[in-house]
């Protein structure tokens, strides 16, 4: 549907094989960050239809994650998926043209910023449905290993949803039968409109302990831990280990949903969060290892360039008609 | 001819599409070591191991979750929920995963899943193991909705609904399965969507599916024998439902009664009567009759039970009151 050549290079040859490089993990989450600004400043121009759900902020664990997995793994995501996708390596024209509803959006304009997906590069969907990701990762994994794959799923989701049934059947489940799947819960202090401290009485930790998961708990805004540990985790599961959960700390720094005041939130806090800034502290750390203001320029530049192109050609798509849309709710259907 | 259990039928037909295609796996509780409840998937492990036949915890919502992502990412589940009142558990992944993922993902992923699932009473199992729910699912876009009604149709349509590209809810009724019926020497696979003359007339269309049909069948020979020859359509499949043959049958009789177990109210039946009041408006010469199930839970007591369950004699009844 989609030509090779179109996608973003973050899972192609060339840059598959370096993606845990620190210059590499630096673009992938300054990539993730000026995407959602961009979506951020189109929402806000009426140009994305519907609501979405920005993770700025928490980018670090999308890049750090994806760099521990191959195209062949695939991985579950949430509302909030936008960095999951770009980090997984989706086409960044189709996933414009998604959000703003063409048809030759990688969805066909039929799922929008909730429901992304490349089935191309592994990337299984963002869902709709908190937690839904949980079992449907869990299913790609048990296809894995009933097919002696060697690919794994990992699937995302939020401190939120520990508070959903299915995470229980599911961490219990994999448990049970061992399956290749790593868990990654982005606690981000707030499900919705409402603080951690309010709706979940347990730790991760703990609650990992008594399924007999390890746990893993990492500062979910620096790239590079999280890249470590996910190479670890990913590493430790591909050798059979069966599932694990890695914990990242990390920051909401809009709202539940782009429009959202917050105005549930201390002013302090949010203000707080700047030093915790993904982006920046990639930035930091690339300088202090040596990289030149111009390295990062350069990188910075070429991200802006490649979000251009992106941005114009969904601009100039076609919208999505739904006399063809209409004939695709069944395989046998679309292909008479 | 040889004679087949409906059990048997499920099961064989499990056992040839798991022969025919090793990405097919079954997986629910108790269908390994136990065979499944009904005894519906016995044999199976032993014949193709525990790698294929994987008996799961009590936990609806992930089996079928699992279910989904396993059919995107390669296999064919066949997934058992032991009652379809269990459903209930596990409604995000049918409604919200499986029935949407190929529209919403623009066509890039197919969910070549089958939910197997026993409905309907009878055995005094009470409101919340007897239900008949096929109705929900058959209002659902993206998914398909099958209700065999004998061994031969049974094994057919299995074998399709695990061939088929989509997600299909291929419902059993619970008082089939020890049933006999004589089968052909080979059983064929039968197309989703076709529905089948089960005896034919002239005189009025009795429009059914599932185990009601052979309540339908029952209540055309007491017709007869007052010289009233109703026709039955076996629907097998809901959803999609073969609109065509229920016109043709309309056509030939001008009279439409549809009977299922499932509650009355708002049930296929009210979907069938409402297309045919349009579409074969011209062709009706009395009213359209539906026969269902009260609006009450399904009760558990021999009396109550048998109170609820719509017998012969209610289509008995509404076949004459089309007529007169």
């Amino acid at each position: 549907m989609h030509e090779d050549t179109e996608r973003h290079p973050g899972r192609g040859a060339d840059r598959g094989a370096n993606r845990a490089e620190p210059a590499e993990l630096y673009r992938t989450v300054r990539l993730i960050r000026r995407t959602e600004e961009r979506l951020k400043d189109l929402f806000a121009a009426g140009e994305v239809p519907g609501f979405i759900h920005l993770s700025i902020g928490q980018e670090a664990i999308s890049a750090g994650v994806m760099s521990a997995l191959t195209p062949q793994d695939t991985i579950a995501s949430t509302h909030r998926g936008h960095g999951h996708a770009i980090a997984k390596g989706l086409s960044l024209p189709g996933f414009f043209a998604e959000l703003l509803g063409k048809e030759d959006g990688l969805c066909r304009g039929r799922g929008g910023s909730m429901h992304v997906a490349d089935m191309s590069v592994g990337m299984l969907g963002a869902n709709g449905i908190v937690a839904a990701g949980l079992s449907i990762a869990m299913g790609s994994a048990l296809a894995h290993k009933t097919l002696k794959r060697e690919a794994i799923a990992a699937v995302f989701f939020g401190d939120g949803a520990l508070a959903e049934g299915v995470v229980h059947e599911t961490f219990n489940l994999a448990k049970l039968w061992r399956l290749p799947l790593l868990f990654v819960c982005e606690n981000n202090g707030w499900g919705e409109f409402l603080p951690t401290s309010k709706q979940i009485s347990f730790k991760l930790a703990d609650l990992a302990a008594a399924y007999g998961l390890p746990h893993d708990d990492v500062d979910g805004n620096n790239v590079f831990a999280v890249a470590e540990s996910a190479h670890r985790a990913v590493g430790r599961i591909r050798a059979g280990e069966g599932p694990r959960i890695l914990e990242c700390r990390t920051t909401r720094v809009r709202g539940h949903y782009e429009g959202d005041a917050q105005k549930y939130r201390a002013p302090d806090e949010i203000k707080a969060l700047a030093e915790r800034d993904a982006v920046q502290l990639a930035a930091l750390a690339l300088t202090k290892q040596g990289s030149s203001e111009a390295e990062l320029s350069a990188i910075n530049d070429e991200v802006e360039r490649t979000l251009d192109t992106a941005v114009e050609k969904a601009r100039t798509g076609a919208e999505a008609a739904f006399e063809t849309a209409r004939r695709e709710v069944y395989t046998r259907e679309a292909r008479s | 001819m040889p004679e087949l259990r409906f059990g048997h039928a499920v099961n064989r037909a499990l056992s040839d599409a798991m022969a025919a295609d090793p990405s097919v796996i079954v997986l629910g509780e108790d269908v390994g070591e136990a065979g499944g409840s009904f005894g519906a998937t016995r044999s199976l492990r032993e014949r193709f191991g525990a790698e294929r036949v994987l008996d799961t915890p009590i936990s609806e919502a992930a089996i079928v979750g699992a279910a989904v992502g396993a059919a995107m990412s390669g296999l064919k589940p066949v997934v058992e929920i032991m009652f379809m009142d269990f459903v209930t558990l596990a409604m995000d992944a049918l409604v919200n995963q499986a029935a949407k993922a190929r529209f919403m993902f623009g066509g890039q992923t197919s969910v070549p899943m089958v939910l197997r699932t026993p409905h309907g009473g009878g055995v005094n199992a009470g409101p919340q193991h007897s239900q008949c729910l096929e109705a929900w699912f058959a209002h659902i876009p993206g998914l398909k909705v099958v209700c065999p009604s004998d061994a031969a149709s049974a094994y057919g349509l299995l074998r399709a609904a695990i061939d088929d590209p989509d997600p299909v809810i291929f419902i059993e009724n619970k008082s089939l399965y020890g049933r006999k019926a004589d089968v052909p020497e080979t059983l064929d696979i039968l197309p989703l969507g076709k529905a089948s003359v089960a005896r034919a007339g002239r005189d009025a269309t009795i429009v059914t599916y599932g185990a009601a049909v052979h309540t339908a069948l029952s209540a055309a020979s007491a017709l007869a024998r007052d010289g009233i020859e109703a026709e039955v359509l076996d629907l097998r499949s809901l959803q999609p439902w073969d609109e065509q043959a229920v016109l043709a049958s309309l056509r030939r009789t001008h009279r439409l009664i549809v009977a299922h177990e499932a509650v009355e109210a708002f049930g296929v039946g009210a979907e069938i009567a409402a297309r045919m009041a349009d579409v074969g408006f011209d062709e009706l010469d009395g009213p359209i009759v539906r026969v269902g199930a009260p609006f009450t839970p399904v009760p558990f007591s021999k009396t109550l039970e048998a109170g609820y369950l719509p017998g012969a004699d209610a289509i008995v009844t509404a076949v004459r009151r089309t007529l007169e």
